[in-house]
C-alpha cells in the first residue's frame, strides 16, 4: 500500500483506516479521524497509568496506618494521579477523540478547518505527555495537581517546573483543538446545516472550545509565574518575597473551574445524541439544551472563587461567589430535565450506549446536587478539602465524563471501526462501571462529612470502614474499565461488520460509510431536514446488536 | 454552631434527596413505560416553553434558600464576638503551635474552656495550612504573611480532632492534634499549672530588646516613630492620604515591611524586621501593642487573670 497520506480519488472500499498502512501514513496524517485515533491510543494509555496510581491510593488507604508506601511517595502518587487524569485524560478525552472524529462529520465537512494544526495539537500532547513521564520517572512531583503556592514555589523540592512545563504544553494542544472547532463550526458547515440544525454534540463542543481558548492561556501564564518565582525568586506568590499566595489561587481557579466544564460539556453533548437516538425522539427543548451549554461556558468563568471560601478571601467576596455559583446550577439542571422529558412517549431501547446515558443522568444528578452543597457557604466551610469534595468532583468529572465517553465510544464504535462490539459484554461492563463507581465514591461523601481531610496518607482508625468499602468498589470499577478495552480490541478482528447506520440514527455522520472515507463524504451533503428527525427514520433495527 | 451546620445539611440532604428521587423515578418509569414494543411509535414533541421556565425558575428559588441560609450561617461563623478570648496559632510544617495570652504555650493541643467565645488569630511560618475541627464544622486556611481568624464556642467537654486540611507537604496527614474542651474550673487549674509570662509581657520585653522603644516612645513623648499607645483598631492617616485601620494585619505588616504604609508626618526610616523576629515573637509584639490600647488586663479581652510567677518573666527566648 502506498504511503501517500491522501489519495486523489478514494475508491468505494477505501476508508480512512485502510488508506495507507505505514507508520508514516499515521504519524504524518492530517485526517481528523486518524488524529482522533492517535488521541484515542494516547489518552487510553494515560487513563490506565492514572488508574494505576488510583489503585495505589486505594490500596494505601485500606488501613489507617501509612504502611504500603512512604508519605512522600503517597503524596507523589496522588499528585500524579490527579495531573494525569485531569490534564492528560479528562480534558482531552471527549473533544480530542470523539470531537475530533465527529465534528467535521456532523457538520458535513471534509476535515477540520486547520488539519495541520490539528496534527500539531496531537504532537504537543505527546511531547507534554513524554515530558510528564520523564518528570515522573525522575522522581515525580508532589504539589497536588493544584500547584498551590507557596508550597509549589518554595516548599517542594520535587520536579515542579518540569511537571508545570508539561501542563503548559498540553494546554496549547487544547487551545489548538478549541480553535479548530470554532473555525470549523463557523466556516465549514454543509449547505443547509444552519445553526439551529446543528447536533447538540456540536453545540457542546463549540461551548467547550470557547472555554479552551479563553481559559487555557490563564493557567499557562500562572504556571510560568510559578516557574519564575521558583527559579528567580521573584516575589509573586510567596509573602516572604512580597508576593501574595492567594493571587495564585485566583489565577489557577479562573482556568481550572471552567476546565471542569471543558471536561463535562462534551460528554453532555454525547448524552443528548444517545438519548435522542435510543428514545427515537427529537430532543425535548433543543434550543434550551444548546443555549444551556453556552450559558455554562459563560457563567463558568464567574464562579472560580467558590474554591476559596476558607482560603482567606473576604466575607463579602465569598458571598458574591456563592450566589453566582447557584446560577451555574440552572443550565445544568435544565439539561437533566430536558433529557428526562425526551424519554416521554419515546420508543426506548436499552442498548449499551443508552445504559451509559442513564448512568450519566444518575451520576451527574448526584454530582451536581452535591455541588450545590459546596456552593452553600455554611456547609462548604465544613466539607471543603475533605473527602466530600473528592466524592463530588469524581461524580461530576469521572462519573459524568467517563459515562459520556464510554457511551459515545459504544455508540460510534461501528462508525469508527466498521465493526460491532459484543453487546452482552458491553452491558455487563456498563453494570460494573455503574455499581463499582457508586461503591467507590458514595462512601467518600460520608467520609467527608464525618471529617476526613483529603490528601491524607494516614488517618484516624474510625474512618477505616468507609475506606475499605471505597477500595472494594474501586476494584469492581477497574474491571468495568478494563472490559471495554479488551472487547473493543477483540471486535476489531472478530466483531460483525457494521452497516453504515446500525442504529438508524439521525445525523450526517451516519450517512457516510462505516468507516468513513478519508474525505468523509463522496459528495458534499446538502441538509434539508431538522436535527433529530427521528419521525422520518425507522426505529433501531431489532437485529442490532449483532454480536452477542 | 455544629448543630446549625447539621440543620442546614439535613435541609440540603432532604431537598437533594427529593430531587434525586424525582429524577430517578421519572427516568425509570418513563424508560419502562415507553420501552420499545411492536407497533409502538415515538411521538415527536418539540418542547415546552412553560416547562422550561418552570424548571429553570423553581430550582433557582430553591437554590436561593440554600444561598441565604448558608450565607447567614457563614456570616456568623466569620464574625467573632467582641468579647472573645484571643489565642494565637502559628502553623508550620508539620505542627500547630498555640500561644495563649496568659503565656501558656502548647503544641498540637489547644485547651479551651466550655461556654467561652474563643478567637484564634492564626498565621503560618511557611506554606498554607488549614485549621480544621470537624466536630465544630469549622475550617480556616492559615496563610503565611497575614493573619486569618476563626472563632468558636465549645459546649461539650472532650477531645476533638484537629486536622490540617490544606495539603502542606510530606507529613500533611500527620499535622493533627486535639482540641481539649474542659469545664471552666478545670481549665483554670490547667492554665495555672504551667503558665509562663503573659504574651504581652513577652512582647514588652522584646519591644525594649529590639530597640523599638527608642523611636516608638511611650507616654506623652513623641519619638521618631508614631506613638503606639491607644493605636490598636484606630484609623491611621497615611502620607498618601489614605486612611487604614490599625488592625492585627496592619501592625504585622508595619513590623515586617515598614515602608509599605508610612504614617502621615513620619519618615520611612524604620528598618524591616523580616527574618529577625519569628512568628511567635511577632505575635508577642502585636499582643503588646494591642495591650497598649486596653485598660489593665482582666477587664477587656483577657478573661483569665494571667498567673505570673516572678521567676518566669524573663522568657524572651521564644523559638
Amino acid at each position: 500500500m502506498a504511503s501517500t497520506v491522501i489519495p486523489a480519488t478514494p475508491a468505494p472500499t477505501t476508508n480512512y483506516l485502510n488508506n495507507g498502512h505505514s507508520l508514516k501514513s499515521w504519524l504524518l496524517t492530517t485526517d481528523h479521524k486518524r488524529i482522533a485515533m492517535l488521541y484515542l491510543l494516547s489518552v487510553t494509555a494515560f487513563f490506565f497509568l492514572g488508574g494505576f496510581f488510583a489503585m495505589l491510593i486505594r490500596l494505601e488507604l485500606l488501613t489507617p496506618e501509612g504502611d504500603l508506601m512512604q508519605a512522600d511517595t503517597y503524596n507523589k502518587v496522588f499528585t500524579m494521579h490527579g495531573m494525569i487524569m485531569v490534564f492528560f485524560f479528562l480534558i482531552p478525552v471527549v473533544p480530542a477523540v470523539l470531537g475530533n472524529f465527529l465534528v467535521p462529520l456532523m457538520v458535513g465537512a471534509k476535515d477540520l478547518a486547520f488539519p495541520r494544526i490539528n496534527l500539531l495539537s496531537w504532537y504537543l500532547y505527546v511531547i507534554a505527555g513524554a515530558l510528564f513521564l520523564h518528570c515522573m520517572l525522575n522522581g515525580g512531583v508532589d504539589t497536588g495537581w493544584t500547584f498551590y503556592t507557596p508550597y509549589s514555589t518554595v516548599g517542594s523540592n520535587t520536579n515542579v517546573i518540569e511537571a508545570g512545563l508539561a501542563v503548559f504544553i498540553a494546554g496549547f494542544s487544547s487551545i489548538f483543538t478549541g480553535l479548530n472547532f470554532i473555525v470549523t463550526v463557523h466556516r465549514m458547515r454543509a449547505p443547509g446545516m444552519t445553526w439551529d440544525r446543528l447536533p447538540l454534540f456540536i453545540w457542546a463542543n463549540y461551548a467547550t472550545a470557547l472555554i479552551m481558548i479563553l481559559g487555557t492561556p490563564v493557567v499557562a501564564i500562572t504556571i510560568v509565574l510559578v516557574a519564575v518565582e521558583r527559579v528567580f525568586h521573584l516575589g509573586i506568590f510567596d509573602p516572604a518575597l512580597g508576593g501574595d499566595p492567594l493571587l495564585f489561587q485566583h489565577l489557577f481557579w479562573f482556568y481550572s473551574h471552567p476546565a471542569v466544564y471543558i471536561m463535562i460539556l462534551p460528554s453532555m453533548g454525547v448524552i443528548s445524541e444517545l438519548i435522542a437516538c435510543f428514545a427515537r425522539k427529537r430532543i425535548f427543548g433543543y434550543k434550551q439544551i444548546a443555549l444551556s451549554s453556552i450559558a455554562i461556558a459563560v457563567i463558568g468563568f464567574l464562579v472560580w472563587a467558590h474554591h476559596m471560601f476558607v482560603a482567606g478571601i473576604s466575607l463579602y467576596a465569598a458571598m458574591i461567589f456563592s450566589f453566582l455559583t447557584f446560577f451555574v446550577g440552572v443550565p445544568s439542571a435544565v439539561k437533566v430535565f430536558n433529557w428526562t422529558a425526551t424519554l416521554y412517549k419515546g420508543s426506548i431501547t436499552y442498548a449499551t450506549p443508552m445504559l451509559y446515558a442513564f448512568g450519566f443522568i444518575g451520576l451527574f444528578t448526584i454530582g451536581g446536587l452535591t455541588g450545590l452543597f459546596l456552593a452553600t457557604l455554611g456547609i462548604d466551610v465544613h466539607v471543603t478539602d475533605t473527602y466530600f469534595v473528592v466524592a463530588h468532583f469524581h461524580y461530576v468529572m469521572v462519573g459524568g465524563v467517563l459515562m459520556g465517553f464510554l457511551g459515545g465510544m459504544h455508540f460510534w464504535w461501528p462508525k469508527i471501526s466498521g465493526r460491532m462490539y459484543p453487546e452482552g459484554w458491553a452491558r455487563l461492563s456498563a453494570l460494573f462501571v455503574f455499581v463499582g463507581f457508586n461503591l467507590t465514591f458514595f462512601p467518600q461523601f460520608i467520609l467527608g462529612y464525618v471529617g476526613m481531610p483529603r490528601r491524607y496518607w494516614q488517618y484516624p482508625p474510625e474512618f477505616q470502614v468507609l475506606n475499605v468499602l471505597s477500595t472494594a468498589g474501586s476494584s469492581v470499577l477497574a474491571v468495568g474499565y478494563l472490559l471495554p478495552m479488551i472487547y473493543f480490541l477483540w471486535s476489531l478482528r472478530y466483531g460483525p461488520i457494521a452497516t453504515d447506520n446500525p442504529w438508524n440514527a439521525a445525523g450526517l455522520e451516519w450517512k457516510t460509510t462505516s468507516p468513513p472515507p478519508t474525505f468523509n463524504f463522496d459528495e458534499t451533503p446538502v441538509v434539508t431536514w431538522e436535527a433529530y428527525n427521528y419521525d422520518e427514520i425507522p426505529d433501531v433495527p431489532l437485529e442490532v446488536p449483532v454480536a452477542r | 454552631m455544629a448543630n446549625q451546620v447539621d440543620m442546614l445539611y439535613i435541609y440540603l440532604l432532604t431537598v437533594a434527596g427529593v430531587m434525586t428521587t424525582l429524577i430517578f423515578v421519572a427516568v425509570t418509569v418513563l424508560a419502562i413505560k415507553y420501552r420499545r414494543r411492536p407497533g409502538q411509535e415515538a411521538h415527536q414533541i418539540e418542547g415546552s416553553t412553560i416547562l422550561e421556565l418552570a424548571w429553570s425558575i423553581i430550582p433557582f428559588f430553591v437554590m436561593l434558600t440554600f444561598f441565604v441560609w448558608g450565607a447567614v450561617l457563614f456570616f456568623q461563623e466569620r464574625t467573632p464576638p467582641a468579647n472573645a478570648t484571643e489565642v494565637y496559632v502559628v502553623a508550620k510544617q508539620w505542627m500547630w503551635k498555640i500561644e495563649h495570652m496568659e503565656g501558656q504555650r502548647e503544641i498540637n493541643e489547644l485547651h479551651v474552656p466550655t461556654g467561652e467565645n474563643i478567637k484564634l488569630i492564626m498565621t503560618s511560618q511557611d506554606v498554607i495550612h488549614s485549621f480544621y475541627v470537624p466536630a465544630f464544622r469549622l475550617k480556616q486556611d492559615v496563610l503565611p504573611g497575614r493573619y486569618t481568624t476563626l472563632w468558636f464556642n465549645a459546649t461539650v467537654p472532650g477531645r476533638y480532632h484537629l486536622f490540617c486540611a490544606e495539603y502542606c507537604g510530606t507529613m500533611h496527614s500527620g499535622m493533627g492534634g486535639d482540641i481539649v474542651v474542659m469545664e471552666p474550673a478545670e481549665y483554670a487549674k490547667w492554665m495555672a499549672s504551667g503558665a509562663s509570662a503573659p504574651l504581652q509581657d513577652t512582647g514588652k520585653e522584646l519591644f525594649a530588646a529590639l530597640g523599638c522603644s527608642t523611636c516608638h516612645r511611650a507616654g506623652d513623648v513623641q519619638g521618631r516613630g508614631p506613638n503606639l499607645v491607644g493605636l490598636y483598631n484606630k484609623q491611621v492617616q497615611l502620607e498618601d492620604g489614605r486612611n487604614v485601620t490599625a488592625d492585627d494585619d496592619y501592625l504585622r505588616e508595619s513590623i515586617l515591611n515598614p515602608t509599605a504604609k508610612i504614617v502621615n508626618g513620619f519618615k520611612p526610616i524604620m528598618p524591616t524586621f523580616q527574618g529577625i523576629v519569628s512568628e511567635e515573637q511577632l505575635n508577642a509584639l502585636v499582643a503588646y501593642i494591642k495591650s497598649l490600647s486596653q485598660p489593665p488586663p482582666g477587664t477587656a479581652g483577657l478573661q483569665y487573670q494571667p498567673v505570673t510567677s516572678p521567676g518566669q518573666t524573663q522568657n524572651t527566648q521564644v523559638q
